[in-house]
């Protein structure tokens, strides 16, 4: 985004020098905890961030006020922004970021400090940018949401870049197993599988190998039980996440052990 | 064109908000109060005290918000990083540098203008009706505002390496020097070296002359302002302007903004 200088090397966005002014015409960008000029409503901060990318007067007020409706913010498009929540800041910075339909959008942390509801417009607004074949990159922290929304997903540990791939490439789709939830009638019956379940008030959690699927649905069938889901126990992006970091510690330990 | 356009407008905007334009108020009761009390002693001098008063107190309050607000426009934009999402756009580093500049300069125009008229109003209060000697204020004006647009770059260029604090530093410790370049040229030190005294007078090139813009002598007197005198201020204040704007680019555009 031109805030800071590469010490060597370079990068490219859509094919042209990061250093190309001109390429940022087609590109958004939201910041960090975004701040904008407190003495300006959302109206006016948006109208003068389009005025970079060349729009005439009035196709900057249609776009200005369809994206003021698309982050929920028209009722509030005449407050100055000193008065607005972190979340509606937040929902300025996005409609700045993809007011000029960039063909890349750039989002630092687009979700923090926002309410569940706050949240899940956002995401919606990722998935629509997606459909419309904009091309989104997104970093957090919370990596369901990454497991939720992305294709591709690059995890950084301690600043160095461990992991690219699709979700499910990168934790190596191999299932840890089946969980089943069922319940049984009133008077259960004793049978093998009910030894290894945990209760959880009406219910019962059983864990097995892939393997041993089809014995367990006989066992269940025979004791009369009601299965209520069935599922396939996939490592979580936040447990690739965590592996990583514990193996930078371990790693860490043992070179401060072996006084490297 | 329109990039500059667009920072300048936002950069008056703030400014109005900022309720700048307030220092006025204050303007306005120095005027009414210098009106009243002149009426009161010799008449001889009535002119003379308005339009000294009136001229000094232009320049004063246009060197405070000149220094004050020109230090402010980059580093608060950087301390409140409202800077990231506009260079995240298609503008160029110098072209939010000079929108800046001519938001600020734009600013300090309006209300020299305003406080101009309010000279003029009070010398109509004391003395009416206006000569036409009396125009020559708009001269003395009309350089004070140059000295201003100078000032106002030499404090854009210090913000944008140093902090606001040593910037105001830097930029009043320049006016107050700079305002003595033209003795440190004239100076026969009787104890100095040689090289010494050349090394004052070369120095004395580099500052800003802000002697060059003082007229308040000949015009508190209702004299005339030589027009040669007038454009070698207005060429000088263009090209010092210009350097110290293009230094100020250099600098900003290569910084790294965490």
């Amino acid at each position: 985004m031109r805030l800071i200088f590469p010490t060597s090397g370079g990068a490219r966005i859509l094919g042209k020098s990061i250093n190309d002014v001109s390429v940022h015409g087609s590109i958004g960008y939201l910041p960090e905890q975004p701040y904008f000029y407190d003495y300006l409503t959302a109206h006016e901060v948006l109208d003068y961030f389009a005025r970079f990318h060349g729009l005439t007067a009035n196709d900057r007020r249609a776009r200005v006020e369809g994206m003021l409706k698309k982050v929920g913010l028209e009722s509030a498009k005449k407050i100055q922004l000193r008065k607005y929540s972190k979340g509606m800041l937040q929902r300025v910075g996005l409609a700045q970021a993809i007011l000029h339909r960039p063909q890349v959008v750039v989002l630092d942390e687009p979700m923090s400090g926002l309410d569940p509801l706050g949240r899940r417009e956002v995401r919606d607004i990722i998935l629509e940018l997606k459909r419309e074949g904009r091309t989104v990159l997104f970093s957090t922290h919370v990596l369901s949401d990454a497991e939720m929304l992305c294709d591709r997903v690059g995890v950084i540990v301690g600043g160095k870049l461990r992991g690219v791939g699709m979700p499910g490439e990168l934790m190596e789709i191999k299932s840890h197993g089946m969980e089943i939830l069922f319940e049984l009638p009133n008077e259960p019956s004793n049978f093998p599988l009910l030894a290894k379940a945990a209760r959880t008030g009406e219910r019962y959690r059983v864990q097995l190998p892939e393997a041993e699927l089809y014995d367990a649905f006989d066992q269940l069938k025979a004791a009369g039980a009601r299965i209520s889901s069935v599922t396939q126990l996939k490592p979580t992006l936040e447990e690739f996440f965590m592996n990583l970091v514990e193996a930078d510690r371990a790693q860490a330990a043992a070179v401060e052990v072996s006084g490297k | 064109m329109r990039n500059i356009r667009a920072v300048a407008a936002n950069t008056f905007r703030e400014a109005v908000r900022d309720r700048v334009l307030y220092n006025l108020v204050f303007f306005a009761l120095l005027m009414m109060g210098a009106a009243i009390l002149v009426g009161q002693i010799s008449i001889g001098i009535q002119q003379d005290v308005i339009v000294s008063l009136g001229l000094s107190a232009i320049s004063i309050i246009g060197i405070f918000i000149a220094v004050f607000l020109g230090v402010a426009l980059v580093s608060k934009e950087m301390d409140k990083r409202t800077l990231y999402s506009l260079l995240a756009k298609p503008v160029h580093r110098w072209e939010f540098l000079l929108g800046k500049f001519v938001g600020l300069v734009l600013t300090l125009a309006v209300n020299t203008a305003a406080m101009t008229l309010g000279l003029y109003a009070a010398l109509w209060s004391v003395k009416r009706p206006l000569e036409p000697a009396d125009a020559y204020i708009l001269v003395a004006v009309y350089l004070i505002l140059l000295k201003l647009a100078l000032i106002v770059a030499l404090a854009l260029l210090f913000s944008c390496f140093t902090s606001p604090f040593l910037a105001i530093l830097f930029t009043v410790g320049l006016y107050v020097t700079g305002l003595f370049a033209g003795d440190l040229r004239t100076v026969r030190g009787l104890r100095m070296d040689p090289s010494t005294l050349q090394f004052t007078r070369g120095i004395s090139y580099l500052l800003p002359n802000f002697q060059n813009f003082d007229v308040m002598a000949p015009v508190v007197h209702g004299q005339g302002v030589p027009a040669s005198f007038v454009w070698n201020a207005t060429v000088y204040a263009l090209l010092y302007t210009a350097i110290v704007l293009a230094g100020a680019a250099a600098v900003f555009s290569r910084r790294n903004l965490k």
